[in-house]
Order: structure tokens, then C-alpha cells, then sequence
């Protein structure tokens, strides 16, 4: 028994061929949108490569780009498969790539899925991209007469500054690094050369934090350094005192943009694969709807379309034993030439022995 | 003699109508587009209003929106006339509306040119206003707790970062005024009361600037206190030191900024001014075509089309006659009704 089967006339088939061609041109846009969205996604990754540790998260902008661009590529061929449909003297030349063409496209439409899956179940692995690069981001800070890590500092400021955030997990991370260069430190005064001794490693520690931690929504100015000390400052107590830093660290303020971004984009990805859906599955209804009609001489009779000419269960059945003739085909064709080489290793042991 | 004077046969001027009517649509987009920078410009003037003294510099948004909004109605009008100029039955009834409508359109270019200019001369009132403003806002810097003024800090302190520039022509700005609140300052510390007595105005100076003049592109921590002291820093001169904090002036960065907006608006205006005077050219070409058909009764007949009818000169002379004679028309009724109070008295 078919799937979904519809009886169409000869105007119903003119009227989806038509309905079809127009929302293939849409699906095209969408897929081009889907090309854009990875792009910007991917840009924006790669703005902030400097505090990520591995590039998995990657996997998410590309696959978008390369569905996106995939899509475009269906939907033009779609669009062309459409209009032919609308000449039946010309529809017979896409008999033969018409299941193929389904093949390659259901396979891309199902990585948009992978994609807005990946986006979710990668959040862990960007989270400990991030745990790691922004551990060695701000490890690297002061290094700013070190080729290749000069603008480190630079980059931790900014990212402070726009993400309203300080530290790895919070601003006490400061507290756990050397962040001024050994060039800005004075070795022959007694309270540098007491905290560099103090430390095991030998570095220089201290309860302050970068500029870029100052939360301008404070009421007072700035404090940055002694941050733990209440009798260096007046009218101040560290536990209590909320606005003077920002409290978030940079990798939750990081990882909730990313976050934010994949879940926007999303629901943008769902509409597209929808729509590519909706194209594949009326271009389906078109081809077998067509089909009926060739070598008819009345070319508007009316005929019946389907999504699988048999049931699902049966289909699947069919698929299986297909693929097993398949791979049964390719070890037979594997077979002969191992016969063959043994056959010519055997033929000079042959002519030897009439020679003895 | 007519200034640019065309002949026009029946083909060429429905060519010319389509085409005008094609133009006049863009003509309604380049309106939206007007309006749509007017409020571009008025939301930017808004988000910086405290630190701008007066409200004089919105004069140029508002007139941009309205003269936005104008073009909408004018450009869909004078598009209404193009397609009614297809059909000269339809004309007709346009005929007695055409004189003041083109009156309309020139007045209307006009104000469209004037607005383009006082795109590119608000510079100069622009950089009083906010030098004015600016030198409040640092002033009120510190009353975080004086209502009114308690989001100044935040204001500055966000704009010194968005913009990259401390204070209002340098950093120094702010070693002349108190920027740290009495409310944290410990009146029983030796150094406090020093500096407050020193001070003519008991104000608290210092030669420091707040957390956003800092400079990330500095390779080394940020030195925000006692800038000017090379003693109290190691490896410090703040004469040659260029990256610590920003050098440029909030105001300049300011003037730049909305400078560089208001020069891409002007730009952007003129060229609209010119797309409307094209298209109020045309219009002029339609209505004197379609008026001078050699047989009226014949549509398909030929025309001259022409912008004015006489030279520059003569129209000018014709139009300043007009205006006198006008003039002498309101004295005489002036004397008439003189005479009749006397009469009647």
C-alpha cells in the first residue's frame, strides 16, 4: 500500500508544478540566508579564537555553510525540474536522476537537523574550549613583550570591557596569576621582593585585577587593587560590594553569547529544513504524479501521486536486501583477480617440470 | 525664447511619463530614506542628550524628518500626475493644480538644499553644545548619590570607553575639578585634609582619571593615579608614555563622530535634492508638452515641451513686475479702505 497517496488532474499537477517552483525559489533564499547565518556564526568564533582552546564548536558554522550552499544548489535544480514538469515531452529526461537527486537531498536536508543538534551537544566542548583558552589567556596577559602573545592583553581587556566580565570563572582568577610583567616590576624595593618570595614559583601575586574588571555602574570610583583588605580603603567591604568589578566571569559571559546566538539561529535552521522538506517532499508528489503520465497520448488525464510506492515497513525491507545484493556484487567482484594471481603464480611451476 | 525647448511626439512623451513615473517612486523611497536618517540622527542625538547643553542641535533631525515625510506626499502626488498624463482626458482636470504644485516642488528642492547645508555647518554649534555639556557632566561626576545626576559616572564612564578619549580636551580635564564622591573620602586622613586645604574651593584634586581613560592597548597595567609623579611608578615617564591613557579629548571624538554622520547625511541629501529636481524637470517637460499640442483635439499630435517659457532673465523680470504689482494692488485696497473709514466717520 502507498504512502500518502493523492489522486491529481491534470490542473492540480499544473497548479503544484507552479505552487512547487515558487517555493523552491524561496527554499533557495533560506539556504542562502543558512549560508549567511554560518558565516556570521563562524566570524564570530573566530573573533574570539584567541581564548578558545580547540576549534570543535567549528563543526556547527560548517556544516551550515555547506548545507546552505547545498541547498541553493537543490532548490535552483528543483526549480528547473518544475518547470519542465509543465512539458511533458520534457519531463522524461529527469526519469533517471530524479532518485538520486532525492538521495543526495534528503541527505543534506538531515544535516541541517545534525547541525542544530551539534549546536546543543556542543555546548560542553565550548565550554571547556573556553575553561582552557581563557585559562591561558589570561595565564599569557602580561607577556607583552613575548612574540606571537604582544596583543594577549589587549584581547583579555576588550573582551572584559564588552562582555561586562572578569576572570575565567570570576575576578578572584586574578588573584591566582602574575599579570605585570616582571619589566614594570621595581626588584630592589622590599614589598616586590617580599611577595616574590612569599610564592613558591617566585611570582609576583596580589589581591588586584586588570582596569578592564572596573564595572562603570558603581557608584565610586574604581578599586582595583587591595581588593580584599577593608582597612585600605574607606567605607568599603569586599564581602558586601557588588558593583565595584563585574562579578561574572568571562566564561559564562561567553559561552550564554554563543549560546544565545545558536539559539536564535535555531529556530532559523528548523524553518529552512522545514521548508526544504516541504519542497522535497511536493517534488516527490510531482515526479510520481508525472510518471503516469508517460507515453500517454492525453497527457491531462489523472493520475496519482505518492510519497513511497509501498509501505514503510516494506520499503525498508526492500532498501536492506539491495544494499546486501550490493556488497554481495562487490566481494564477487573482489574475488576473480585474487583467482587469477594465483592462477599465474601456479603456471611457471608447470613449465618447469617438463624441463627437469 | 524658451529655455530648453524639446519637441515631443506622442510616443516620446508617454516615454517620458513612464519613466517619470518610475522616478517619482524612487523619489518616495529617497523621502523614506530622509525620514528614516532624521530618526537615525534624532535617536543618536538622544542617546548623548547629558552631555549636550541644549537641545538647539535636534533643529537639523527634525527638519530632516519632516522634509521626509514631505517628499512622501509630494513625490505620490506628482507620481499620481504622471499616470494620469498617459491619458490627456485624465490631464485635464490636473491642468489648473500644475503652477502651484511646481511652485511647490521648487520651494520644496529649496528647503531639501538647505537642510543638506545645515547637514555639513552643524559642526561648529555642535562642538559649543557638547564642550558645554561635557564640562557639567565631569562636574557632576562624582554625585552618584544626588538624584538626577546619579547615572552621570555611568554615562561618562561608558562613553570614554565607546569613544577611546578621556575627558573633554585631554586627560588633564580631570585634575581641575573633584571627581572622587566626599562620601568615600576619610575627612580624618591626613592626605584628604592636605589636599582639601591647599584647595581654594576645598575641592579634593588629584592628578588621577577614572578606570575608562585607561588604554588596553598599554603593554603595561593601567597607571591611573598619580599620573603627572614619575617617582611614584617604575620604569615611568609620563611625558613620552602614549599608550597609558587615552590622549584624544571626549569633545573632538564627539565632534568627529557625529561630524562624520552629519557630512554622509548631507551627502546623502544632496543627492536627493537632485533626484527631485530631475523629477521636478520632467514634470515641468509633461505639463508644458501636453499644453502645447498642436491639435488638442488630437492626442497622437505633436508638442514643445520647455522648463521656462521665456529666458532666465525675462522670467525674472516677469516675476519681480508680478511682485510689484501685487504690492501696488495691497496699497491701492489699503487707500480705498482709508478712504471709506473717512467717509463713514
Amino acid at each position: 500500500m502507498s504512502v500518502l497517496k493523492l489522486k491529481f488532474s491534470f490542473q492540480r499537477r499544473v497548479r503544484l508544478a507552479q505552487g512547487l517552483w515558487l517555493l523552491s525559489w524561496m527554499a533557495m533564499v533560506s539556504g542562502a540566508i543558512t549560508v549567511a547565518m554560518g558565516v556570521f556564526l563562524k566570524t564570530e568564533l573566530f573573533r574570539r579564537a584567541e581564548v578558545m582552546h580547540n576549534n570543535d564548536i567549528h563543526i556547527v558554522p560548517n556544516l551550515l555553510m555547506a548545507v546552505g550552499l547545498a541547498s541553493v544548489g537543490i532548490n535552483i535544480c528543483a526549480g528547473k525540474v518544475c518547470q519542465d514538469s509543465l512539458d511533458a515531452s520534457r519531463f522524461p529526461r529527469w526519469k533517471n536522476l530524479l532518485t538520486p537527486f532525492f538521495c543526495v537531498s534528503i541527505f543534506f536536508t538531515s544535516l541541517l537537523l545534525v547541525a542544530m543538534i551539534l549546536s546543543y551537544a556542543l555546548q560542553p566542548s565550548l565550554e571547556e574550549s573556553l575553561k582552557v583558552g581563557l585559562k591561558n589567556g589570561i595565564r599569557f596577559y602580561k607577556d607583552t613583550d613575548t612574540p606571537g602573545r604582544c596583543f594577549q592583553k589587549e584581547t583579555i581587556d576588550r573582551l572584559q570591557v564588552e562582555f561586562q566580565c572578569c576572570g575565567n570563572t570570576n575576578y578572584r582568577d586574578w588573584f591566582e596569576v602574575q599579570w605585570i610583567n616582571n619589566r614594570y616590576l621595581d626588584f630592589t624595593s622590599k614589598e616586590v621582593k617580599d611577595r616574590v618570595k612569599s610564592n613558591v614559583d617566585g611570582r609576583y601575586l596580589l589581591d588586584g585585577v586588570p582596569f578592564s574588571c572596573c564595572n562603570p555602574a558603581s557608584p565610586r570610583p574604581c578599586i582595583q587593587y587591595q581588593l580584599l583588605d577593608n582597612a585600605a580603603h574607606y567605607n568599603y567591604e569586599y564581602q558586601s560590594e557588588e558593583l565595584n568589578l563585574y562579578s561574572r566571569g568571562c566564561r559564562q559571559a561567553l559561552v550564554n553569547y554563543y549560546m544565545g546566538l545558536m539559539n536564535t539561529i535555531g529556530p532559523g535552521v528548523m524553518s529552512v529544513f522545514l521548508i526544504q522538506m516541504t519542497v522535497l517532499f511536493s517534488l516527490r508528489f510531482l515526479q510520481t504524479s508525472m510518471q503516469a503520465v508517460e507515453g500517454q497520448e492525453n497527457v491531462e488525464i489523472e493520475t496519482e501521486g505518492y510519497i513511497l510506492e509501498k509501505g514503510v515497513k516494506e520499503t525498508v525491507k526492500e532498501l536492506q536486501e539491495k544494499i546486501m545484493i550490493f556488497f554481495q556484487q562487490v566481494q564477487v567482484d573482489v574475488a576473480p583477480p585474487e583467482t587469477e594471481a594465483a592462477a599465474e603464480e601456479a603456471a611457471p611451476e608447470k613449465e618447469a617440470t617438463p624441463a627437469s | 525664447m524658451a529655455l530648453l525647448k524639446v519637441k515631443f511626439d506622442l510616443k516620446k512623451r508617454v516615454k517620458l511619463a513612464q519613466m517619470l513615473w518610475l522616478m517619482y517612486w524612487f523619489s518616495i523611497m529617497a523621502g523614506v530614506l530622509v525620514l528614516s536618517l532624521g530618526l537615525f540622527f534624532k535617536i543618536e542625538l538622544r542617546k548623548r542628550s547629558e552631555l549636550m547643553d541644549n537641545n538647539e542641535s535636534h533643529f537639523v533631525p527634525n527638519l530632516l524628518i519632516g522634509v521626509g515625510l514631505l517628499a512622501c506626499g509630494i513625490n505620490a502626488f506628482g507620481g499620481k500626475i504622471c499616470y494620469d498624463s498617459l491619458d490627456s482626458s485624465k490631464f485635464a482636470k490636473w491642468k489648473t493644480v500644475m503652477k502651484p504644485f511646481l511652485i511647490c516642488c521648487v520651494l520644496f528642492n529649496a528647503l531639501l538644499f538647505f537642510s543638506a547645508l545645515l547637514c555639513f555647518t552643524m559642526r561648529i554649534p555642535l562642538q559649543f553644545t557638547l564642550a558645554e555639556g561635557l564640562k557639567n557632566g565631569m562636574k557632576y561626576y562624582k554625585d552618584t548619590d544626588v538624584p538626577g545626576r546619579c547615572y552621570m559616572k555611568r554615562t561618562l564612564d561608558l562613553m570614554q570607553m565607546e569613544f577611546r578619549c578621556c575627558g573633554n580636551n585631554n586627560y588633564k580635564d580631570w585634575f581641575e575639578i573633584q571627581w572622587v564622591s566626599n562620601r568615600y573620602l576619610d575627612f580624618s586622613s591626613k592626605e584628604v585634609k592636605d589636599r582639601i586645604s591647599s584647595n581654594v574651593d576645598g575641592q579634593y584634586l588629584l592628578d588621577g582619571v577614572p578606570f575608562s581613560c585607561c588604554n588596553p592597548s598599554s603593554p603595561r597595567p593601567c597607571i591611573q593615579h598619580q599620573v603627572t609623579n614619575n617617582s611614584a611608578h617604575y620604569s615611568y615617564e609620563h611625558q613620552t608614555e602614549d599608550l597609558n591613557i587615552w590622549k584624544r579629548g571626549c569633545r573632538e571624538a564627539l565632534v568627529s563622530y557625529y561630524g562624520g554622520l552629519m557630512n554622509t547625511i548631507g551627502v546623502l541629501v544632496l543627492l536627493v535634492t537632485i533626484l527631485e529636481v530631475a523629477v521636478m524637470v520632467g514634470l515641468q517637460y509633461v505639463n508644458t508638452s501636453l499644453s502645447t499640442l498642436v491639435n488638442p483635439e488630437d492626442p497622437e499630435s505633436e508638442s514643445e515641451g520647455w522648463i521656462l517659457e521665456k529666458t532666465v532673465k525675462e522670467t525674472f523680470t516677469d516675476i519681480m513686475a508680478k511682485m510689484k504689482a501685487m504690492g501696488k494692488g495691497n496699497q491701492v485696497e489699503e487707500g480705498a479702505d482709508e478712504q471709506a473709514v473717512a467717509t463713514v466717520s
